[in-house]
């Protein structure tokens, strides 16, 4: 599969046959089975998939932060040619947000709550030896923040009297304090109204121009997707199923998974009859031989109830797990 | 014009302020009005984001929690003073689903639990009616088979699968209204058809009127017939579904339409929006409660509250001084 | 809504699943107090009364062959004496833990749920006998009342072993009647009794197991304060008074030690065990602390 890809464009990140697994009482669950994907200079990559797929997994493990028992079985993660899972652990730190920066998850809920906005950019920042004296620390986190379209006032508030919208962005300030080459966002704007939504992808589109970062971009919100992202990578039980420029996703998507992805979704601009399906709980720890998506999948054949399909190159630059 | 189902008829809701209690003064709904026609059944979407008071809205509608003015009548009878058997007869017509389908489930039992405190107080087993006939048939509407979700716990249900349930647990009961608060924003997004699907062939099968609760005017625009836009208690514009989504009036309506991301690659965001107002005191107590955020703002909406006014002459209704 | 996690709801359920798994702290902790119920109850079969008759063996006899524990001053073998002291001091613990915990959680439940005038009257009630000095008022109690049952001990120290209980439930209430599940159960007709019993308190059942066995702890600890002192129950032989008699006698300096040392180190394993177990039901209903100790 790498030597299908386009020569002339560089990875910042290179993922490379991940696999994360989580043992429980009755069976290991594999959260990310053989996962290899590459985000370009330059471009932002989205990552679609629904609960339990383990995109957030995914997120964790490239930054090796998967919370034990879960842990990392195979795969390498190359960032700017560096593979992080050889790294001691001082080393990665450095790393760390220095040239890879995490948006996790609910991350606006997780700010410290006793501490002022200000001091806690300031605490990253330290932590990663910037040293400056207080009243240059002072300037740049009131530069950060203005990237960040907020007001410089912002850095003596505490969180709680920020709304959600404002949280986020503090967040992503954080992200951004040490001018990563790659940002990786976890549902970024989930929890967030659809205008305030709207405006915080607005913010990560300005900040990707403006400091030439790579991005990550996770969520199950496909119509996001389409709006914001210029190649996405679905994925489905632990595995990534089809990559492709957004626009193949939309136009051609090949694997079934991304076909029921893109039909099922309503429209504000046009009002679509409702495409119906089943969903079966997949258990992760005892999947069926072959494709993980042989239960839902309505072109199913023998050879997806035993083989397992890999990614192979459909088109220009444009993969495939299926055997159709 | 046909006896109303539901009538909500200028209904506030203040919570804190008063004589001793808390200073904070929060108006979740402020003189709303809103109408589900007895026949034919309807599928009524309310639509707005957090803070709206949508969720105040579906409370009162239940019967949780009381209006501090105006009427929620259900078939001409006030929602507030029903007791007893009164009570139990409007539960029975007007039931609900939410949004979560992990936490309406009682994780102590088996999901039948569900299935059994609905026949156990509205007599279902009564008359020689079989009670599980009753569960078996309620499954097999939202495409289940008992077999496959009964006798389990939530937990080892999907949630696609637990939502039906909910639904089932409502149909049992043969309502006229389900209110239906969020009922598919936390489920995959591949599943949400299927789920919506149900709501609309109850509709048309067994003539049951929905108010479909939400924040994604995507899928309101989907199923539902009418439609209610909410803004910090307030019903900024109504009317029919396909009209007012196709001809958004008021700016509140606009700048969320704008918002909403497109599924079209081709079709990008290209302008930006904006946060107008700066949110100071004089903007948060002016006439028009979407003063602050609003970018065609005038003198006028400062100082005088909009009522709701048609557009065009057709069943669509804006509150706006600029329409 | 990843498969690997499990909403708050869940925890209770997942609790009793939790607790199945080998648990070394619990299986201690009842090995340690089935051992001690043997003692008392199988001992009683085995062993016969007339050994803690006064006068039935020589006077203050050090431990021998004849008599494993020796005597005390008045002639009744220890060993006698603790295998028929130790259940009385295990029932105290019992019917006050037991009475303590059903009236608090009851009032907590009850509190917990209809909040408003109600809740301020029980949760007032039970802050005010938590800041007040259990043991002082006990003894003034018991001062009063002169030699008692048994039972009579127990009830007083009930009184001031329901407000734990009490508050632990009640606010394990107040933030579950907010859910989702109980408001369905509202538009199922369900009426308020039958939410706080049927809905509520099956998933408090961990919560109330720990108190309960925080509440007989604290029980037999107040009984033994009691007696210490020379009250409560002065004609049942339990293992308290058989350390207070033996202090009251000046065994220490006398130099008995076969008087006091054994029933204190029974006393003490108890105490141990009902912690032990106390410590792995905590460690069951708030999962955080057991990733703590993992960690």
């Amino acid at each position: 599969m790498r030597a299908m890809i386009n020569d002339d464009r560089e990875a910042v990140l290179e993922v490379d046959n991940l696999q994360v697994r989580y043992p429980t009482a009755s069976g290991d669950i594999v959260a990310c089975k053989d996962v290899s994907l590459q985000v370009y200079r330059g471009e932002t990559l989205g990552l679609v998939g629904e609960s339990g797929c383990g995109k957030s997994t995914l997120a964790m493990a490239i930054m090796r932060l998967v919370t034990p028992p879960g842990r990392i079985v195979q795969g390498r993660v190359l960032l700017e040619g560096t593979d992080l899972l050889s790294l001691k652990e001082g080393a990665l730190r450095q790393l760390r947000w220095q040239q890879i920066a995490l948006i996790p998850q609910g991350a606006m809920s997780s700010l410290n709550p006793v501490m002022r906005i200000g001091e806690q950019i300031a605490d990253g920042l330290r932590a990663h030896g910037v040293r400056q004296s207080k009243a240059q620390m002072r300037e740049r986190i009131q530069d950060l923040l203005g990237t960040v379209g907020l007001r410089a006032s912002v850095s003596d508030m505490y969180p709680h009297e920020l709304s959600g919208g404002m949280k986020q962005r503090v967040c992503i300030a954080m992200a951004i304090s040490l001018h990563p080459s790659i940002i990786l966002a976890d549902e970024p704007t989930s929890a967030l109204d659809v205008v305030v939504q709207r405006l915080i992808v607005q913010t990560l589109m300005e900040i990707r121009e403006r400091m030439s970062v790579s991005m990550l971009l996770i969520g199950h919100d496909m119509a996001l997707q389409a709006q914001v992202v210029d190649r996405t990578a679905v994925m489905y039980a632990g595995m990534i199923v089809e990559i492709a420029p957004v626009q193949e996703i939309f136009s051609s998507p090949r694997h079934p998974y991304t076909r029921l992805l893109v039909e099922s979704l309503p429209s504000v601009k046009r009002r679509k009859p409702l495409r119906v399906t089943e969903g079966f709980l997949l258990d992760l720890r005892d999947p069926p031989p072959g494709c993980a998506f042989q239960l839902r999948c309505d072109l199913v054949s023998d050879a997806c109830r035993s083989l397992e399909p890999t990614l192979r190159h459909v088109g220009p630059d444009h993969h495939v797990a299926c055997h159709l | 014009m046909t006896r109303a189902l539901l009538d909500v008829r200028s209904i506030s809701k203040v919570f804190g302020g008063g004589f001793l209690a808390s200073p904070n003064r929060v108006v979740a709904l402020d003189g709303v009005d809103l109408r589900i026609p007895e026949n034919p059944a309807t599928i009524v979407a309310v639509a707005g984001e957090s803070g709206s008071g949508k969720t105040t809205l579906a409370k009162l509608i239940l019967g949780f929690s009381k209006p501090t003015t105006g009427q929620i009548l259900y078939k001409d009878q006030d929602v507030a003073n029903l007791r007893g058997a009164q009570l139990l007869e409007y539960r029975r017509q007007v039931q609900a689903i939410f949004q979560d389908p992990y936490e309406v489930f009682n994780p102590f039992y088996k999901v039948d639990h569900a299935f059994d405190l609905v026949i156990k107080h509205f007599r279902l087993g009564a008359n020689g009616a079989n009670p599980q006939e009753s569960i078996r048939t309620a499954l097999q509407m939202t495409g289940l088979r008992s077999e496959d979700v009964l006798g389990r716990y939530a937990h080892q249900l999907s949630g696609g699968q637990r939502q039906r349930v909910m639904i089932a647990r409502a149909l049992m009961l043969r309502p006229q209204l389900i209110l239906a608060d969020e009922p598919v924003s936390m489920i995959d997004a591949s599943l949400r058809a299927m789920i919506l699907d149900i709501l609309q062939r109850m509709r048309q099968e067994q003539s049951i009127s929905f108010l479909y609760i939400t924040h994604d005017l995507s899928t309101a625009y989907q199923i539902s017939n009418r439609i209610y836009i909410m803004y910090r208690g307030w019903i900024v514009e109504q009317g029919e579904t396909a009209r007012v989504i196709e001809n958004p009036q008021h700016p509140y309506l606009k700048l969320l339409i704008d918002s909403v991301p497109i599924p079209e690659p081709d079709h990008r965001w290209d302008t930006q929006i904006s946060v107008t107002g700066t949110g100071g005191e004089e903007e948060r107590d002016a006439a028009c409660r979407f003063y602050s955020r609003c970018p065609v703002r005038t003198e006028r909406c400062l100082a005088e509250s909009p009522s709701l006014r048609p557009v065009a002459g057709e069943d669509h209704q804006v509150r706006c001084h600029l329409s | 809504m990843a498969s690997t996690t499990l909403s708050p709801q869940a925890q209770p359920a997942e609790t009793t699943r939790r607790l199945a798994r080998v648990n070394w702290t619990l299986v201690l902790g009842t090995a340690l107090l089935l051992g001690i119920i043997a003692f008392g109850t199988i001992g009683r079969l085995l062993v016969s009364r007339e050994g803690m008759k006064l006068g039935a063996n020589d006077f203050a006899a050090p431990p021998g062959a004849q008599i494993p524990l020796g005597t005390d001053p008045a002639g009744r073998s220890v060993l006698v004496m603790m295998i028929y002291g130790t259940l009385p001091t295990l029932t105290i613990g019992l019917i006050a833990g037991g009475i303590g915990t059903i009236v608090g959680a009851s009032l907590g439940l009850v509190a917990g749920y209809y909040g408003g005038p109600i809740d301020t009257l029980v949760h007032s009630f039970a802050d005010i006998l938590l800041g007040v000095p259990s043991l002082l008022v006990l003894v003034v109690l018991a001062s009063y009342l002169g030699d008692m049952s048994i039972a009579t001990m127990s009830a007083i120290i009930a009184f001031f072993a329901w407000p734990w209980p009490a508050r632990s439930v009640r606010s394990q209430t107040l933030s579950m009647r907010e859910l989702a599940h109980v408001e369905m159960a509202k538009l199922s007709g369900c009426g308020d009794l039958e939410i706080i019993f049927r809905e509520l308190m099956p998933n408090l059942l961990p919560y109330i197991a720990t108190s309960f066995v925080r509440s007989v702890s604290g029980g037999i600890m107040a009984s033994v304060g009691l007696q210490m002192l020379g009250l409560g129950s002065l004609t049942l032989i339990t293992l308290a008074l058989m350390l207070s008699s033996a202090f009251s006698s000046a065994a220490l300096t006398r130099g008995l030690w076969w008087w006091w040392f054994p029933p204190t180190v029974v006393l003490t394993l108890l105490f141990v065990a009902l912690f032990l177990i106390t410590l792995s039901l905590d460690e069951a209903t708030n999962p955080r602390l057991k990733a703590a100790r993992a960690a």
